[in-house]
């Protein structure tokens, strides 16, 4: 299993991102690698990805992809981003 | 590779503004890059930056219901990893569509692209507790600001 969370920069929003992630992966007992990255770069990023997270702003800017995109709101509400991670690959 | 920002509870005054009057968002982010540069952390330039990634990908950084966090790519214009933060007097609208109005302004500037940035997990801690943003928007002191930063920084980064 590999989630790319994905930012403009890919080095602050990404990040709280990617470790409110592993967090919510710990409580599902999912095991992933998940990585930070920028949209720019989210084709290679996420080529093989099964999941990505980002922002409701910037699912426009990722374009098309085979991974689901997980759309998170607050990326600091734990709850959300467990709920829709297990929604996505539970 | 990890890079340290200066710790949370540590941020130095100038790195920390309280209760500044922004007109809209724009100003709002010229004023967390001013704490920045201020800080000795970035030439004023990384504002602008910071501006235009919002004006290209739209209002994603504001990752939080009244919580913003501003930030660029590393450039020639980022002089240390740092962070700011700068409390509104009065909420502005980032044009978001969950997590407006904003009250708190976070910048963060890194040096480096591709490091596994350590210290951005210590803020998830700290904002991962929803009473945060309120409590940091009302702060009355850089001293507050840094107990309030400090009180859930040093918990388990795992």
């Amino acid at each position: 299993m590999k989630i790319v969370a994905i930012c403009g920069a890919g080095i602050g929003t990404s990040e709280i991102l990617r470790v409110n992630a592993v967090r919510a992966l710990e409580r599902l007992d999912i095991e992933a690698d998940v990585s930070a990255s920028d949209v720019a770069s989210v084709g290679s990023a996420a080529a093989d990805a099964q999941v990505i997270l980002t922002s409701p702003e910037l699912v426009g800017a990722i374009g098309r992809t085979n991974a689901d995109v997980v759309v998170i709101e607050n990326y600091f509400d734990l709850e959300e981003i467990t709920a829709k991670l297990e929604a996505a690959v539970g | 590779m990890t890079f340290s920002l200066p710790s949370l509870d540590q941020l130095p005054d100038p790195a920390i503004g309280l209760q500044v009057e922004a007109a809209d968002w724009r100003t709002a982010v010229r004023a967390v890059a001013a704490a920045l540069t201020a800080a000795g952390y970035a030439e004023p330039t990384y504002g602008d930056r910071m501006i235009a990634l919002v004006e290209e990908y739209g209002p994603y950084i504001v990752i939080a219901p009244g919580l913003a966090m501003a930030h660029a790519r590393p450039g020639p214009d980022v002089l240390a990893p740092g962070l700011a933060l700068v409390t509104l007097a009065t909420p502005v609208a980032f044009g978001h569509a969950h997590n407006d109005p904003v009250s708190v302004v976070l910048g963060l500037a890194a040096t480096e692209a591709d490091q596994h940035v350590a210290s951005v997990a210590a803020l998830a801690n700290v904002f991962n507790d929803e009473s945060v943003v309120p409590a940091l928007a009302a702060a009355v002191s850089p001293d507050e600001v840094r107990r309030l930063l400090g009180a859930a920084a040093g918990a388990d980064l795992s």
